[in-house]
C-alpha cells in the first residue's frame, strides 16, 4: 500500500490499515521534514504559547516502526503510472502499489497579485507558524485578509499578544462561507471588543511589500500598512499529481461513496477529493476539515482491503477564538428555517430544519465548550435524518438525547 | 492508602451522564452509567487537557467534547483516535445516597 500525503488523513488511514489487519508493508509519502503533525493547534496554541511553538505529533519515529509504517518525509511524488502500479519519487526510485491512496490535502489559495514578497505569508504548515510567530509580539501591526476561520483564529492569537490587528474581508461580512450570520456576528463583536479592526466589504486593489512593511490599498481607497500580512482566503485542493495521471477530477480529485477514484486501484480522501454526501441525496461537497480527514483516512483504508463500505457520516467542525468555541454538524445551508435553543451564559444552538421537518445542521456558539454535547446529539439526529419536535429543540427543559430515543 | 472523599450526591448526576468533581487541585469526571451503577477517571482528556464533564456519556463510553476521543470510563481504556493514552479510573462507593472516590497517592 502508498499513500501519498502524510497530514492528519494519510497517516490516520496508515495505522488504520493496520488496525484493520493488513500485514504487508505500507509506504507514507510526505514532502515536509516533520514526522507526521496536528494542523488545528497552528493557528491557535501554537501562536499563543510563551514558547516558540512546539509540534504536536500525531505518530513518532518510534510509532511508526512499531507499526511498520515506512515513513518517507522531505520527498514527492513526481508521477503515477497506473498501467503499471507503481509511482516514481523525486529521489527517481519508484514504488510498487495493489492500492494507492492520494491525501495530498490542500494548499494556501494565493492573491492573484503582484508584489507578494518577505512580509507576506500564508499558513499552512508547521514552519508557515514558526514564522509568523516570530512576527508576532507587542504593537506589532499584523493585517488579515480574509475573515475566515484561519484569519480570525490568526487574529485572536495575534491579540492575545499584543498586536494590532486588522482584518479585512471582501464579503458584506465574516465567516460568510459556512457560518449562520448570527453566530459569525458573536464572533465578530468578540473580535471588536478585543481590539481588532474588521473591515468587511472591502477588496484589495493592491498590496507592495517591500520586505520591511507592507502596504494594501482597498478597493476603497483606504491604505492598510502592516509589518506582516497573512493571507487567509481558502485553500485549493493538491490535485496536479491526479490531474497528470490522467483522474477525473471536480473541485478536487473525484470520487465515490467508497472514496474511489475513477481508478479502481486509486483511493483519494480528505482535503484534496470531493464525494456524494449521503446524508444530502449524495450533494457532492469537499471538506476542509480536521474530522472529516480522519474519518476520511479510515474509511480509504477499510474500502483499500475490500470492504465496500460507503460514507455515511454528517461533517463537524470547530474553531476556538479567545474563550468562545464554535461548532458545526451538518452544512446550515441545507437548510429552510431555524429554531433557537439558548444554553445560558450567552451559549446558544442554531438548529437548521428542511420545510419537511428534517434536522439538516446544528451550529452553536459559546464560551468554552458549553455547545459540544447538544452540538454531538443533533449530529446523531442529523445522521438519522431525524424530524425533531421543535418546542423540544428550542427548550433546555428538554434533554436533547430523549429525542435520540423517540 | 488514600480515604474515600466525598464527591456528590448520586441525584445529581443523570443516568448515563458525568459531573465534574474538582478536588485538591486536581479535576475528576464522576459518571453513573445506564445501569445505575457509579465510576471516575480523571477529569482531562488524555489528548489536549480538555474536561471530558463537558463531553456526552453513550452506554459506557465518555467521548471528549473537543475532538472526540473515546474511552470506556469504567476501564480507561482509550478507544481510538485520537486519542492513544488510557484515562485513570478510580474506585467508587455509594452510601448512604453520596458518592464517594478514592484518589490514588
Amino acid at each position: 500500500m502508498v499513500i501519498v500525503g502524510a497530514g492528519e488523513c494519510g497517516t490516520r488511514a496508515a495505522f488504520a490499515l493496520r488496525e484493520a489487519g493488513y500485514d504487508g508493508t505500507i509506504a507514507l509519502v510526505g514532502s515536509e521534514a516533520h514526522p507526521p503533525y496536528e494542523r488545528p493547534p497552528l493557528s491557535k496554541e501554537a501562536m499563543t504559547g510563551e514558547q516558540a511553538p512546539s509540534i504536536k505529533t500525531i505518530a513518532d519515529a518510534a510509532r511508526l516502526a512499531e507499526h511498520r509504517i515506512d515513513l518517507r518525509n522531505s520527498t514527492t511524488v513526481l508521477s503515477i503510472d497506473r498501467a503499471n502500479r507503481s509511482v516514481r519519487l523525486a529521489d527517481g526510485s519508484d514504488l510498487a502499489y495493489d492500492k494507492l491512496l492520494l491525501a495530498t490535502g490542500a494548499l494556501p489559495r494565493k492573491l492573484p497579485l503582484q508584489g507578494m514578497g518577505g512580509r507576506s505569508v500564508c499558513l499552512r504548515t508547521f514552519d508557515d507558524a514558526l514564522l509568523i510567530r516570530r512576527h508576532l509580539r507587542q504593537g506589532v501591526r499584523i493585517a488579515i485578509v480574509g475573515g475566515g476561520f484561519i484569519g480570525l483564529e490568526l487574529a485572536a492569537s495575534a491579540r492575545k499578544l499584543g498586536a494590532d490587528v486588522t482584518v479585512i474581508e471582501a464579503q458584506p461580512r465574516i465567516l460568510m462561507r459556512g457560518v449562520p450570520e448570527e453566530i459569525a456576528a458573536v464572533v465578530h463583536q468578540a473580535h471588536v471588543a478585543e481590539g481588532v479592526e474588521i473591515v468587511c466589504g472591502d477588496g484589495i486593489a493592491s498590496m507592495e511589500d517591500d520586505g520591511e512593511t507592507v502596504r494594501i490599498v482597498l478597493s476603497s481607497g483606504r491604505t492598510v500598512v502592516a509589518d506582516l500580512a497573512i493571507v487567509g482566503i481558502g485553500a485549493v485542493p493538491v490535485t496536479a499529481l491526479a490531474e497528470t495521471a490522467g483522474l477525473a477530477l471536480n473541485n478536487g480529485i473525484s470520487v465515490d461513496a467508497r472514496l474511489r477514484t475513477s481508478d479502481p486501484h486509486v483511493f483519494a480522501a480528505g482535503d484534496c477529493c470531493s464525494f456524494p454526501l449521503a446524508v444530502y441525496g449524495d450533494r457532492r461537497v469537499r471538506l476542509e476539515a480536521w474530522r472529516s480527514a480522519q474519518e476520511h483516512g479510515a474509511l480509504a483504508a477499510r474500502n483499500m482491503l475490500g470492504a465496500e463500505e460507503a460514507h455515511a457520516t454528517v461533517p463537524w467542525f470547530w474553531s476556538d477564538q479567545y474563550g468562545l468555541t464554535l461548532q458545526i454538524a451538518g452544512l446550515p445551508d441545507e437548510g429552510d428555517r431555524t429554531i433557537r435553543r439558548d444554553l445560558g451564559d450567552g451559549a446558544f444552538i442554531l438548529f437548521h430544519l428542511k420545510d419537511d421537518g428534517r434536522l439538516v445542521a446544528a451550529s452553536g456558539i459559546g464560551p468554552d465548550n458549553a455547545v459540544a454535547r447538544d452540538v454531538r446529539l443533533a449530529e446523531m439526529l442529523i445522521a438519522r435524518s431525524a424530524r425533531p419536535d421543535l418546542a423540544a429543540l428550542a427548550s433546555t427543559a428538554v434533554k436533547l438525547k430523549s429525542l435520540l430515543a423517540a | 492508602m488514600s480515604d474515600w472523599i466525598e464527591a456528590c450526591a448520586a441525584d445529581d448526576i443523570d443516568e448515563e451522564d458525568v459531573l465534574r468533581f474538582d478536588h485538591a487541585g486536581r479535576t475528576f469526571a464522576i459518571y453513573r452509567s445506564p445501569e445505575d451503577e457509579f465510576f471516575a477517571t480523571d477529569g482531562l482528556c488524555t489528548h489536549e487537557q480538555i474536561h471530558l464533564s463537558q463531553g456526552l456519556v453513550m452506554g459506557d463510553i465518555i467521548e471528549c467534547p473537543k475532538h472526540n476521543g473515546r474511552f470506556n470510563y469504567k476501564t480507561g481504556a482509550a478507544r481510538g483516535a485520537p486519542v492513544c493514552v488510557n484515562l485513570r479510573t478510580y474506585p467508587v462507593k455509594v452510601d448512604d445516597g453520596k458518592v464517594f472516590i478514592r484518589m490514588a497517592d
